[in-house]
């Protein structure tokens, strides 16, 4: 997987992840054409598309499209279970998760996506184990911060 | 220092954190650019300042405006300070944002390495986590290089979540820096064995990835990926190993070939779509392949061909339209080398055929049935076309004297051993649809005529049955014959005396039947000679068959010889019989289900199991009874008489069927809502029978080909077309709203075609058992019997359902224990009983005790795993979860019965459930004879919404010494108001060596000699911190893993219990405190470690 977007259906970014680096330039070129070409697709459409090189895959969840690049070679379904199985562990994380989770914990949505996937790979398949990961470092940040007697983010 | 934090943090009071930005920006929609350029104003300012909390602050901020679009390049140097924290939460910020900022050509990334390097061998896990989800973003080959050392050594570090994070990144290393794939690869192959799954995981991605790089390099990790992949159960992982296969192929033909087995059973098992598709993308890639690598090009085309086919007939289940398309594709096939692609193609063909195209494939059929080699494949051809033709009530014939014409046509096949098929066929149709009667009996009679066709070598032929129906349907149906006389004749020719005997038998019944129809038509004459002739005839050929050397046969002619005889004399006094003959076979045959014997009550006083005469003694031979071929015997007109009902007499006779259902473990409970009351019935008249006669007669003279039907029936649908074509123009003529639908353009739908004939259906609603009454009795049956159990099964009506384990097992496990064993050993105090009394009480205890069980002893829960999530969540159709409990079988040590509950969660119906479980070479679904090894089984009830069920499964397994799980799919379909959709739901089930335990009594002195025989391993089990008392945790080894105690001196006790396959396993369980030993005692030390393991396990989980 190369990079993996969320934006919103007025086409406002919600979340972007490159497991390619790329320049500021590049990227926000690469937002405009996914925006472009995923948002003026009719919703009983299919979820693949081929940009350039690459096979686009997305699915809409509510409001929001969750967009993935992969190589040719990839398996498309597989990525669709990926980002479903992304929006599992938000839903898990946050309860029922909506769009304003994502736009006020933008930093939590990264830090699930981390724990699932890893330089574009899949890290860990186990919902649970991703859960208790998670669980762990935020007490351990939360620690931290209520000994810096901070309210929490 | 102090002043300083304080002042930090009331300049920190006065800062706006993330969540304020969000909404700022939100509620700023109009002048946003400006507001953000404030906002950075203010971020610029409390970057300067000293506290990093601020800092972290600002940098966080940052991120988020870096993903509006802006520029924040400028703060990189303040996101490294943020990184570098100590502490946690500002890392975790600042390696945030630097893997959203850095790219390869941001300068400041020289300047993390070592503080990456640090975080790296930092002693929380987690520090090392985020260091490592950071660098995964922004590696440079610099840092790639420097930090691969640590890296890999992280590869073995103690937690597997630092392990599998190490191993991930290491592809990223080796992308930046090749050269550290060399020293590294060792290490990554070590993982793929890592006994954690997600390291495992990890670690087939990464050689996954790089496979599809090099392939080459890899080709020796092959026989490893091909263990994991027969092995591993988690599809994320199966797709990658797949995948890598795919790639790994074309360099190595010979895998192709090893991959095909594997990679269809998992075709034939997953429900994951994308695993499916995986497997047939590199099964496309292991096709091409093999045509570029292997002389013998057409190898792959046939395996091609195979796995299409093999996929087809699994999208024809769901979307037999998009199947039926590639009709003439699949007809091809049939003309393949290959036998197993044609069988394939068969297979598919049955599930093709419609009203539109049967006649089509069948002609097809009957050509290659033409040019078939091998009688095998040709009766295969043969079965297959009378099953097309004949499935679900002839529901896609609709000219039957086309079907007849082609039985006609088969019975011209040499040496086929479905004669008797063919022959069924031909009664069936011709007693069930009164319209083709005398079409069917015209052609028949050609056949008699010509049977020295059908007889050329007779010992071997099993064509010959064949007559046995043409006979008895021109002898039933003789009014329809246009030369009775003729047809008499050719069967009574001498050459009948070589057909079997049961064949000749019913040409005598038959040929009497003849006899009469002949006479009532000469009888009418005036010249009475033509009469007396006939009976010549007959008493000159019957002598034949009275020597006959079968006894039916030889019982039959003289019987109807001497009636003959007397009928010549009268017809020598100028009496005329005819009336009186026909007397004799007077009466319609009506077609009667199957079951509707059982709607005929019983007369008054006729006890049906008393004997008639003395039982025979057992060394009377029974060779001398004569073999019914067919189901069908003669028909004889008797009706029933209806006498009362015998109350008594029925209970007492359902009481008997209840015992013998209760006995029987395979027996499966219908649902309650075939009730019927049993009284209603009174007599075959309530048997409904529809009966439409529709005829289109047709004569044919000669022998039939069916070919011309092929044509006659496209006229006919024409002229059908074309009459309704015409009603709707006058519909719409009438009409004239504009409205009017395209009735005459495209092809004609499946209900447009009418038959033209109608078949009687018998509608099968006899219920096999009343269940109203059965339930009721039932119930309190159980409660007399009930021994005193301490909750009586009040609560039965509703099946058992549990969602979770423990709750409802614990509430009582003393109560339990105690009433299994009182259950247990209420038969030996009936000791002194009458031997057949006793066998009965065992019986029902058996059952209480079974019923008992279900209710609450809820062993396991299924775990389902959903591959294909969004199948199951989004609709919520199935409830994930069933209980079942697998249970040994005593007389048989290789058999296990695993009773499956199924609950219906959501508000659709669920109907034609099919549970499949794909086999391991140790554990086998057992299923129905002649059925394949990746069939599904029928689950033999449908599920109203919120209603459940129970299903009982039969495994045979070999070895039983170690647990196993199995993957399954339940594949059913989900029926709504409005439509039905087919659904799949993947599940395991998990054979644990407890269930291969069976409670077994031991005396006291029995267990000490077995102790002393020596034969037996020892293990012993550790139970940390288990606090119940020891007689609570005594009835729950007893409960859950099936042992009985044996005797038991304070708070040591000693336990047994028996294997299916008759291992002895013997417990020694001593309580200190909160601490439990266990020593056992085994003669299969496998299945021992099993055993305490599952112990171990029980106690873990309370």
């Amino acid at each position: 997987m190369h990079f993996l977007l969320l934006f919103s259906r007025q086409g406002k970014l919600r979340l972007q992840k490159w497991f390619t680096p790329l320049t500021d330039r590049e990227k926000k070129k690469v937002i405009r054409d996914m925006m472009m070409l995923v948002l003026a697709r009719p919703q009983r459409f299919c979820n693949f598309l081929q940009w350039r090189d690459l096979k686009i895959v997305y699915k809409r969840y509510a409001s929001l499209y969750f967009c993935a690049a992969l190589d040719n070679q990839d398996n498309e379904l597989l990525t669709l279970e990926v980002l479903h199985r992304y929006v599992e562990l938000l839903d898990k994380y946050f309860g029922n998760v909506c769009e304003l989770d994502i736009i006020f914990n933008f930093e939590k949505a990264y830090f699930i996506l981390d724990e699932f996937l890893m330089g574009g790979e899949i890290l860990e398949t186990s919902k649970a184990a991703v859960g208790v990961c998670l669980e762990e470092a935020d007490t351990l940040q939360e620690t931290v911060e209520e000994y810096m007697s901070k309210p929490a983010y | 220092m102090a002043l300083k934090i304080v002042k930090g943090s009331i300049d920190r009071m006065f800062d706006k954190n993330l969540q304020d930005l969000v909404r700022g920006i939100r509620n700023h929609k109009e002048d946003e650019a400006k507001y953000i350029s404030t906002c950075i104003d203010e971020i610029k300012q409390e970057l300067k300042q000293d506290n990093i909390a601020v800092k972290a602050n600002a940098v966080c901020k940052l991120t988020y405006l870096q993903m509006l679009g802006y520029d924040v390049s400028w703060a990189a140097f303040n996101i490294v300070e943020v990184m570098s924290s100590s502490k946690f939460t500002y890392k975790r910020i600042g390696y945030l944002a630097a893997s959203q900022c850095f790219h390869e050509s941001t300068d400041v990334i020289m300047l993390t390495t070592n503080q990456i390097r640090k975080d790296l061998s930092s002693p929380n896990q987690y520090d090392t986590g985020v260091a490592l989800t950071g660098l995964s973003c922004f590696v440079t080959p610099d840092l790639a290089r420097d930090l691969a050392n640590d890296i890999m050594t992280l590869m073995s570090h103690t937690k597997p979540y630092i392990r599998k994070k190490a191993v991930l990144i290491m592809y990223k290393v080796f992308l930046k820096y090749p050269e550290s794939l060399r020293p590294a690869f060792p290490r990554l192959k070590e993982k793929l064995e890592d006994p954690d799954p997600g390291v495992q995981s990890a670690a087939v991605n990464v050689i996954c990835e790089l496979a599809r790089r090099n392939p080459k390099n890899y080709l020796s990790l092959a026989p490893l990926f091909f263990k994991l992949m027969t092995s591993s159960t988690n599809n994320w992982v199966l797709i990658k190993i797949i995948k890598l296969f795919g790639a790994l192929t074309p360099l190595e033909p010979r895998l192709g070939k090893k991959l095909i087995e594997p990679l269809t059973n998992l075709i034939h098992s997953t429900s994951a779509m994308s695993l499916l598709y995986e497997c047939v993308n590199t099964v496309i890639a292991v096709l091409i392949s093999l045509s570029s690598g292997m002389p013998n090009h057409s190898a792959s085309i046939q395996v091609m061909k195979y796995l299409g086919l093999l996929a087809m007939s699994k999208i024809l289940k769901t979307h037999p339209k998009s199947v039926q398309s590639h009709k003439d594709l699949i007809l091809q096939c049939l003309d393949d080398k290959d036998e197993s692609i044609r069988l394939r193609a068969l297979d598919l063909l049955y599930g093709m055929v419609s009203k539109k195209n049967l006649m089509e494939i069948v002609k097809k059929l009957m050509l290659h049935v033409d040019k078939a080699e091998g009688t095998t494949y040709r009766d295969e051809l043969l079965t297959k076309i009378i099953d097309i033709c004949s499935q679900s009530n002839y529901q896609y014939i609709t000219n039957f004297e086309w079907y007849i014409s082609i039985l006609v046509e088969l019975t011209r096949l040499e040496g086929t051993r479905h004669g008797h098929l063919i022959a069924s066929q031909m009664l069936d149709v011709a007693i069930r649809v009164k319209a083709i009667r005398a079409f069917a009996v015209a052609q028949m009679a050609t056949l008699l005529d010509n049977a020295h066709l059908l007889t050329g070598n007779m010992q071997r032929n099993g064509i010959c049955e064949v007559l046995y129906a043409a006979a008895w349907i021109c002898g039933e149906f003789s009014e329809h014959l246009e030369n009775p006389m003729q047809t008499l004749e050719a069967m009574l020719r001498p050459k009948v005396a070589t057909l079997p005997g049961h064949i000749q038998a019913v040409y005598v019944q038959n040929a009497a039947k003849l006899f009469a129809t002949v006479l009532k038509s000469q009888e009418g004459n005036t010249d009475s000679t033509a009469a007396q002739e006939t009976s010549q005839l007959m008493i000159d050929r019957l002598p034949l068959f009275v020597q006959s050397a079968n006894l039916e046969v030889q019982e039959r002619a003289s019987c109807i010889l001497q009636l003959v005889k007397y009928i010549q004399k009268l017809q020598q006094k100028d009496v005329e019989v005819a009336e009186e003959v026909n007397a004799l076979f007077a009466g319609e045959l009506n077609p009667v289900a199957p079951k509707a014997q059982k709607k005929v009550p019983v007369p008054e006083g006729l006890d049906l199991d008393a004997w008639i005469n003395e039982p025979p003694s057992e060394s009377e031979s029974e060779d001398e009874q004569p073999k019914a071929i067919f189901a069908k015997e003669e028909p004889k007109h008797s009706r029933p008489r209806h006498t009362e009902v015998d109350e008594k007499e029925l209970a007492r006779r359902r009481e008997v069927r209840k015992q013998e259902q209760a006995n029987n473990p395979f027996y499966i409970k219908a649902s309650p809502s075939s009730q019927k009351v049993y009284q209603d019935t009174p007599g075959v008249e309530h048997i409904p029978v529809v009966q439409i006669d529709l005829s289109v007669p047709l004569k044919v003279p000669g022998l039939p080909m069916s070919d011309q039907y092929v044509k006659l029936e496209e006229e006919r649908r024409q002229k059908e077309r074309a009459e309704k074509k015409k009603k709707v123009k006058k519909n719409r003529k009438e009409k004239r709203s504009g409205r009017g639908k395209k009735h005459d353009s495209g092809p004609e739908s499946e209900e447009d075609i009418t038959p033209a004939h109608l078949v009687d259906i018998v509608t099968e609603e006899m219920p096999e058992v009343c269940w109203s009454c059965y339930s009721q009795k039932q119930h309190s049956n159980c409660l007399s019997l009930c021994f005193g159990f301490p909750r009586p099964l009040a609560d039965s009506e509703k099946l058992p359902v549990r969602s979770h384990r423990a709750a409802e097992a614990l509430k009582s496990p003393v109560e339990d224990g105690d009433a299994r064993s009182a259950a247990i050993q209420e038969p030996k105090k009936k000791s002194s009983k009458e031997k057949r009394e006793k066998k009965k009480d065992k019986d029902r205890d058996r059952k209480v005790k079974l019923k008992y069980f279900f209710e609450n002893y809820v062993p396991f829960i299924l775990k389902i795993a959903l591959p294909s999530v969004y199948l199951v969540d989004e609709t919520m159709l199935f409830s994930p979860i069933k209980v079942y409990d697998i249970q040994g079988n005593l007389q048989d040590g290789s058999q296990v019965v695993v009773s499956v509950i199924f609950e219906n969660k959501c508000d659709s119906f669920l109907k034609s459930m099919e549970f499949n479980v794909l086999d391991s070479l140790n554990t086998k679904l057992q299923r129905p004879e002649g059925s394949g090894p990746h069939d599904g089984l029928a689950v033999p009830f449908q599920l109203p919404p919120g209603v459940s069920n129970e299903a009982q499964f039969v495994f045979t397994v070999q070895s039983i010494v170690m647990p196993q799980k199995l993957k399954g799919t339940l594949t059913f379909i989900v029926k709504n108001e409005d439509s039905s959709t087919h659904e799949k739901l993947d599940f395991k089930l998990h054979f644990t060596c407890t269930s291969y335990l069976i409670t077994t009594p031991c005396y006291s002195d029995a267990f000490a000699k077995l102790l002393e025989s020596g034969d037996l391993k020892s293990s012993s089990v550790r139970l940390e911190g288990v606090n119940m008392p020891f007689h609570h945790l005594l009835a729950r080894i007893c409960f859950h893993h099936h042992f009985s105690v044996v005797e038991r001196i304070d708070s040591c006790a000693s336990m047994y219990s028996r294997s299916v396959q008759g291992h002895h396993v013997c417990l020694l369980v001593k309580t200190a405190g909160q601490t439990v030993n266990v020593d056992a005692k085994c003669d299969e030390p496998t299945l021992l470690g099993n055993v305490l393991d599952e112990i171990k396990q029980t106690f873990s989980q309370c």
